[in-house]
């Protein structure tokens, strides 16, 4: 697999990847690991001159992040980052382009960009913070915070039912479908050097705590006590095994999934659902995408769905290519000079 | 053949036709290929297509009709014609919309096949209008056109409903005909056209010829016309509609500036048929995105503009009024695109297929902030080539947004293009930066231009962002007093054009009793109706707008030789706002909002009811 390929020595170091500015997050935010594992990372994923590579971004406390990195980088407007982005990769498929956006940007005055990212398979990554509130604007609830979520503008409570940007990307056929989280660093470094590997468009939604507005939203998934027992981590070919001492698993039985003991010899790890990130169906991604909508059911994290087709880019260069060898490459005088014509003497 | 009465033929020196008909009938392809015969004959021509936002709306209604006039001479002429002489109606419904435009003692072909009751009551005629005496003082020419179609195509393997849609052929051929225009181009173009069916190629070709036959043999018609080729100017020529004029000119834009040409575009009409003109270059290196929105439009373009490429949107007004955010970021950023708005009737969806000149507020003020941008019109189909290619020549100049105005009466209509060469058309230039040394990503050149770094460029990262810059490094900066520089360095840079542009040129005397403004597509109405009033004695002279923001230099200069200044906009007012508050003078306005061209008798009239009677002679 193109994502297991050994990496050659980075000649970059973290280092080369910062920028001069001065980072104006809150102290405490996740936004600050999430950097840290980018810059951390980079020399590995990046393998071509860090002038090639470009980040752009949207509006919201994320969309800061390429102000801090050391490379070409946009700052957007609210949720056009991965059209911006689009833009870029057309223009120059040489490039390396990223996108750091949030939940607000990306899937709410976003949404639409989003979809069409998946479907169009372009070659970019992008990297959603999702802290399930808007930080910026100071606290308001956002589409994918919990329903009956009490913030400043629900102080009843919110009405709407959030979405779930995997369940969305899955149905949006994204080739690159992806979880992980700010307090996991080792796990985030993993995706992120995997999303970098993925030619295609890679989604990465990362959960990130806001330590103002939100904080502790999924303190579950990363503190000691529950974590173990909240998280399923994914891994290609392996049997859906967590809980304390790998004590628990999961079954699929025809579309549902269940919760089975194998310590206590009535199921075996051979009877656990396999992971399959390479499934020509996204149903089971889709299975997984949903299983915490019970909240007996871990939250898995790790690459749901991976799929390898061609990108938009080079789908775009590929046509340039063909018409140019059967047409020639374009004539000025000659293309003036189309269309019926007639002399005036 | 049997013989055959000669007819009479009578000289011409210019005549308006237009054809009507429903919007499956075909009629826009009809008046196309008229056209392009007659340009390529050699006469001077204008068209003036008129089409209905549904695309086939139920047959036989009155808000089903479309139509497609144009003028053609042995003489210079500058719009399609005020009233036709000859009104071509394929139905009653046809005929009763377009009726009231027709000349007096003007000639109508009407298909007598159409008049049946179903047709007459779908028009709310009471009676039938070609039996009742209503068309009394019109020289009328009853033909079955469906009939002597039928008869034409008799025994060929195409089903009736295939057979009357060659009707407008039959149309066409009995016009070539009365108007001694050769079949040749278009049998050349329905051979090309059908080419995959080669019954169709039969069934249409022989309807042309039957129409060009039935003229001929016919008593109907007793006199046909000629119009001899117009005095053009010696060279290649072609007949060319403003929006494939456009999209040559952005090709000629990329070829010249070397930089590969990015249309990220959502269809709107009228511009929707840029982008199908581009997508068809790409043997030129030219991409084409067509986007989820037109906010993904304009987004996508600036990502390519930060790469390096020519980038382009193309809409219409409400997608200018989605755009407009994205196009303050360009400002912010100082990053070249062109934002094309093919203007339409509004305000909202208004009228799709019809044209407007209002959007020029928008296009000049409509932005959040003090978000200054360089306005361009074109004021005729061609110069819609010669325009856009100014607008990138300014966009990359001067690292900024270009809003460049057409209309849908420019996008549509088409007009004989003296063709230049590639090689006369100058150079753009652009100059990426590459040294280190000393860069920052707000410096600016002796126009105030920043540089443009574009990304693989090495030690030259930088990040730009919606968010103000400081002077010089680029860093976001809060500062009141650098905003307050910022705000000014911005708009001295869009200023700094007016030293770029020509200058305004005026059409007649420099001085005198009254001078006309104009912009836009509304020139070749003014221009004509200026030269019928100075041809009557008047002093009046024309001043036309193709550069809006800034304006020429010497525009104050030029406004101020003239007793009084009279600006009519297809719009309430628009241009009469900007010149009084820019240049604190009073100007009469004439605004006709009906979502088509002005005629030319509206614009003499306004002129003769200014200067009045006699005085001004």
């Amino acid at each position: 697999m193109a994502n297991n390929v050994e990496v050659k020595t980075a000649k970059y170091t973290a280092k080369d990847f910062t920028s001069d500015q001065d980072v104006r997050w809150c102290p405490g935010c996740g936004d600050y690991s999430i950097l840290a594992q980018v810059q951390r990372t980079f020399p590995e994923i990046i393998e071509t001159p860090k002038e090639n590579v470009v980040w752009v971004s949207g509006i919201g406390c994320s969309s800061r992040f390429p102000y801090y990195m050391d490379t070409y980088g946009i700052h957007g407007i609210h949720g056009r980052a991965p059209i911006i982005a689009t833009g870029v990769k057309i223009a120059n498929p040489e490039l390396s382009v990223w996108v750091a956006t949030g939940d607000g940007d990306l899937l709410s005055i976003g949404g639409n960009h989003f979809i069409h990212s998946c479907r169009k398979n372009i070659d970019i990554k992008v990297l959603l913070f999702n802290n399930r509130i808007y930080g910026l604007t100071k606290g308001q609830y956002s589409p994918t915070s919990e329903k009956g979520k009490v913030t400043k503008t629900t102080p009843y409570g919110s009405v709407d039912y959030p979405f779930n940007p995997l369940s969305l990307a899955l149905g949006a056929e994204e080739t690159f479908v992806s979880r992980t989280l700010d307090r996991n660093p080792k796990h985030l470094q993993e995706i992120l050097k995997r999303a970098g590997k993925h030619k295609g468009m890679a989604f990465i939604e990362i959960y990130q705590n806001c330590n103002i507005f939100n904080d502790g939203a999924f303190f579950k998934l990363s503190e000691k006590e529950t974590k173990d027992d909240s998280v399923l981590i994914l891994e290609h070919g392996k049997p859906m095994v967590f809980g304390k001492d790998s004590s628990k698993g999961i079954k699929l039985d025809g579309a549902k999934p269940t919760i089975v003991d194998i310590t206590n010899g009535k199921y075996s790890k051979d009877d656990l659902w396999v992971h399959d990130e390479f499934a020509d169906s996204p149903a089971h991604a889709m299975i997984l995408a949903h299983l915490d909508d019970n909240p007996d059911f871990p939250t898995p994290i790790g690459v749901f769905r991976q799929v390898i087709k061609e990108t938009y880019d080079a789908g775009i260069a590929r046509q340039i290519e063909q018409v140019t060898g059967k047409k020639g490459t374009g004539d000025l005088e000659k293309m003036l000079l189309g269309g019926n014509t007639w002399e005036v003497n | 053949m049997s013989q055959v009465k000669e007819k009479e033929i009578q000289e011409l020196s210019d005549v308006t036709v237009r054809f009507a008909g429903d919007s499956g009938d075909g009629m826009q392809l009809t008046g196309m290929q008229f056209s392009d015969t007659t340009a390529w004959i050699g006469n001077d021509l204008n068209t003036l297509p008129d089409y209905p936002a549904e695309i086939r709306a139920p047959a036989g209604t009155l808000y089903g009709v479309s139509g497609f006039q144009l003028h053609f001479s042995s003489v210079d002429i500058h719009t399609p014609g005020d009233t036709p002489d000859v009104l071509v109606a394929m139905n009653p419904a046809a005929l009763k919309k377009n009726l009231s435009e027709l000349k007096k003692n003007g000639s109508l072909i009407v298909n007598k096949d159409a008049f049946d009751q179903k047709n007459l009551k779908l028009a709310d005629y009471q009676t039938n209008p070609l039996e009742d005496g209503s068309l009394d003082g019109y020289e009328v020419h009853q033909v079955p056109i469906s009939s002597l179609t039928a008869n034409a195509l008799e025994g060929l393997p195409i089903s009736p409903k295939e057979v009357a849609r060659c009707k407008n052929f039959f149309a066409l051929g009995l016009m070539y005909w009365l108007y001694n225009r050769p079949l040749k181009n278009t049998e050349d173009w329905i051979q090309l056209k059908f080419k995959k069916n080669p019954e169709f190629i039969k069934a249409n070709t022989l309807a042309l010829q039957a129409g060009h036959k039935f003229g001929e043999m016919t008593e109907v018609f007793t006199t046909r016309y000629r119009v001899e080729p117009a005095k053009l100017p010696k060279g290649t020529y072609r007949n060319i509609s403003g929006n494939e004029a456009l999209s040559l000119g952005l090709l000629t834009a990329s070829v010249k500036s070397g930089l590969p040409l990015f249309l990220g575009s959502y269809p709107i009409t009228p511009a929707s048929e840029i982008l199908q003109y581009l997508s068809n270059y790409k043997n030129f290196g030219v991409k084409t995105v067509q986007a989820e929105d037109e906010i993904a439009g304009i987004t996508s373009a600036i990502g390519a503009s930060f790469t390096g490429h020519l980038a382009i949107t193309t809409t219409s007004g409400p997608g200018l009024a989605l755009k407009t955010e994205s196009i303050g970021l360009a400002v912010m950023t100082e990053l070249p695109i062109i934002v094309i708005d093919v203007q339409r009737g509004g305000p909202s969806t208004g009228l799709p297929t019809k044209t407007e000149q209002s959007d020029l507020l928008q296009a000049v003020y409509g932005r959040n902030g003090e978000a200054p941008v360089a306005v361009l019109a074109a004021r005729t189909p061609t110069d819609c080539f010669y325009m856009a290619i100014e607008a990138a020549r300014i966009a990359l100049k001067y690292m900024t947004p270009v809003i460049f105005l057409t209309d849908g009466y420019l996008a549509n209509g088409s007009e004989p293009w003296r063709i230049p060469h590639a090689k006369d058309l100058p150079k753009i230039d652009v100059k990426f930066r590459t040294e280190k040394e000393g860069f920052f990503p707000y410096l600016r050149d002796e126009n105030l231009s920043r540089p443009w770094a574009i990304p693989g460029t090495p030690g030259l990262e930088h990040r730009i962002g919606g968010l103000e810059k400081a002077h010089i490094t680029g860093n976001v900066s809060y500062d009141p007093d650098n905003h307050d520089k910022m705000v000014r360095i911005r708009a001295q840079k869009i200023k700094n054009i007016e030293n770029d542009i020509p200058d305004l040129q005026v059409e007649g005397d420099t001085e005198g009793d009254l001078l006309v403004v104009g912009w836009g597509g509304t020139y070749g109405t003014l221009i004509e109706a200026v030269t019928q009033a100075r041809a009557a004695g008047y002093k009046v002279s024309l001043a036309h707008f193709r550069y809006i923001n800034p304006f020429p230099k010497n525009t104050s200069k030029v406004l101020g030789k003239f007793k009084k200044i009279l600006i009519p906009e297809i719009n309430l007012g628009q241009l009469s706002k900007i010149i009084r508050s820019e240049f604190l003078i009073p100007v009469e306005q004439f605004n006709l909002v009906r979502g088509l061209p002005f005629k030319v008798a509206d614009i003499f009239e306004k002129i003769t009811d200014i200067l009045g009677g006699s005085n001004g002679k």
